[in-house]
């Protein structure tokens, strides 16, 4: 027979002790199927490509040195490879543009609901949400229909005599960005609206009380208030953009290729396994980075941006 | 009075409803016109020739699609299940404690599907699966059941546990204390009042595996098209407005989902 205070603390340790049972299947299911896998891909990296795809179980460090640079056959000096730094640099670059038109464009759109009578907001939200629920390869589907070069948008610009041809939109840059930015605006918008929801007018109405224009207003009050919605919302459209697969393999028709479409070509055509392992951790690296960022940035901030 | 207030409303600035509206509109114009041609009679998915249902029909009447889709549904149906299933445990030993040593980390690990990229789990599954299958033999829609619960278990998590949140341990300590066993205080207590939750969960859980590509083009082998994989493949073809008949099918169905659960979440705020 122990103390009270014993008791207390076995009967609390077995708490625990069930709390980790009833969690170990989710968890199990995750490791095996989700995340173990991912040190596999790690291993993968160090190995030499088979002739016929797979890997042969011998070290070599040449496919995490291939993500940048290439050796050239004949010689065999190295140098940057060009096409690879191409699709980082379009990667980066139209996540980041993504991130920028969503930005834009999603903040007046949370605001407008935001400001909506209790009633009606949230029909607009549902609104917002039903298109993020629905398919993706749908929705990317449906803007291929609209810009191609038979689509309303040609068609109104040709109709109309702005262009007496149509303009080839698919299968451009152009086309992946404005895919990207349809299908994640949603993921733009929530979070924006999750924190505009919050402000309190009454700040606003100071602001103008002292004499603030209604730009000032946006500027000092109102974009201050929403930051933790923009980074939230910034980072939840960057990191699905620099690992997108669907929207640019459908509208960038194999021609513009992103690191998602380059990873998926190493484990098909390309034959070169290590090469797709070492370029997937490269970029599970770069949105690790992102997401730290985010999390040490909304520390610092305090508990004021949560909830 | 009301006229001066009108004049200068704290909350409006200019521009911004316009813009909103313009995104709304901007937001339905392509699904709209993607549902419109699904209803042409030509075989065109540009140039309107009239309105028939012969698309529908022959969607309805290929095999290929109507296989997909019961694959589809099977494997949503079970990853959903197990995913709710064993997230609401991980929900229930995750909240409405005292903080204990691993309790972030595990709350880290569930949402961890969430954040690496979906290609990167697609490829190391690929690798992986590709050497049980050899090793095993065994080449079924387990693989595939297996990956779409392991992601469809942070979307089931979640609402249940913010359902969770909002409830506290007051009635099981009630239940307790008139001698029902753990057991008894969770089905008869626990369950009932969080089953706008798991269902929640539940419907997330089937809506994110059924619209799942990657990881099914990944994993899947040989003849096991699910609905999307299936649909993505067609695309590199010229597209007929039957695309748009099993695309505005699957809308509808996503749709119905989704507002359903809308009702649902709702009536728990």
């Amino acid at each position: 027979m122990g103390t009270a205070s014993e008791i207390a603390r076995r009967i609390e340790a077995k708490d625990i002790r069930d709390r980790w049972l009833l969690s170990a299947p989710a968890l199990i299911i995750i490791a095996l199927c989700a995340i173990g896998p991912l040190t596999i891909v790690f291993v993968y990296s160090f190995l030499t490509p088979g002739d016929y795809g797979d890997v042969v179980w011998k070290f070599s460090p040449d496919a995490w040195i291939s993500v940048l640079f290439q050796r050239d056959i004949f010689d065999g000096t190295w140098s940057f490879a060009d096409a690879h730094l191409s699709i980082f640099w379009r990667s980066v670059w139209l996540s980041l543009m993504t991130t920028l038109l969503t930005l834009v464009l999603g903040f007046p759109t949370a605001y407008f609901i935001a400001t909506r009578p209790e009633r009606t907001r949230e029909i607009w939200l549902f609104l917002i949400t039903i298109p993020f629920w629905t398919n993706l390869l749908i929705r990317t589907f449906a803007i291929q229909e609209v810009i191609r070069n038979e689509g309303i948008v040609n068609a109104l610009l040709t109709g109309t005599g702005i262009t007496d041809r149509p303009i080839q939109m698919l299968y451009t840059d152009f086309a992946i960005l404005l895919g990207l930015a349809y299908v994640y605006f949603p993921l733009m918008v929530l979070p924006l609206y999750a924190s505009m929801e919050k402000i309190d007018f009454r700040l606003v109405e100071a602001g103008y009380d002292l004499y603030a224009n209604r730009w000032k207003v946006l500027r000092r009050i109102i974009i201050p208030l929403a930051k933790p919605g923009i980074v939230a919302g910034s980072i939840l459209v960057f990191i699905p953009s620099l690992g997108a697969y669907v929207t640019p393999r459908v509208l960038g028709g194999g021609v513009k290729l992103m690191l998602g479409n380059f990873i998926e070509l190493q484990f098909g055509q390309g034959r070169n396994w290590p090469l797709g392992a070492s370029l997937s951790m490269t970029l599970l690296a770069i949105v690790l980075a992102a997401l730290f960022m985010y999390i040490h940035f909304t520390a610092r901030r305090g508990g004021n941006t949560h909830g | 009075m009301a006229r001066s207030r009108h004049a200068f409303d704290v909350r409006h600035q200019s521009g911004f409803p316009t813009i909103a509206l313009t995104c709304f509109f901007l937001l339905y114009l392509p699904i709209a016109t993607l549902v419109v041609y699904a209803f042409n009679s030509g075989t065109s998915i540009a140039t309107w020739e009239g309105l028939s249902l012969r698309w529908f029909q022959a969607a309805w009447n290929n095999d290929k699609v109507i296989d997909a889709s019961l694959r589809s549904i099977q494997i949503a149906t079970c990853a959903a299940v197990i995913a709710t299933a064993v997230a609401t445990m991980a929900a229930i030993a995750t909240t409405r404690t005292r903080p204990y040593r691993g309790l972030n980390a595990k709350y880290a690990f569930i949402n961890m599907p969430l954040m690496v990229p979906e290609i990167v789990v697609a490829v190391a599954l690929l690798i992986f699966f590709s050497r049980i299958k050899v090793a095993t033999g065994y080449s079924g829609l387990g693989y595939l059941i297996a990956a779409h619960t392991a992601f469809c278990i942070p979307f089931a998590y979640l609402p249940i546990r913010a359902r969770l949140e909002t409830m506290d341990l007051s009635l099981e300590t009630a239940a307790a204390d008139l001698y029902a066993s753990p057991w008894q205080a969770f089905r008869r207590v626990t369950l009932p009042l969080l089953w706008p939750g798991i269902l929640a969960g539940l419907m997330l859980a089937f809506v994110i595996s059924l619209d799942d590509v990657v990881i099914t083009e990944f994993v899947k082998s040989g003849g096991q098209d699910t609905l999307p994989t299936y649909m993505l493949g067609q695309l590199r073809r010229v597209v007929t407005p039957e695309m748009n008949a099993i695309s505005t099918v699957f809308l509808l169905l996503s749709i119905a989902i989704v507002t359903i659960f809308f009702f649902v979440s709702r009536k728990r705020s």
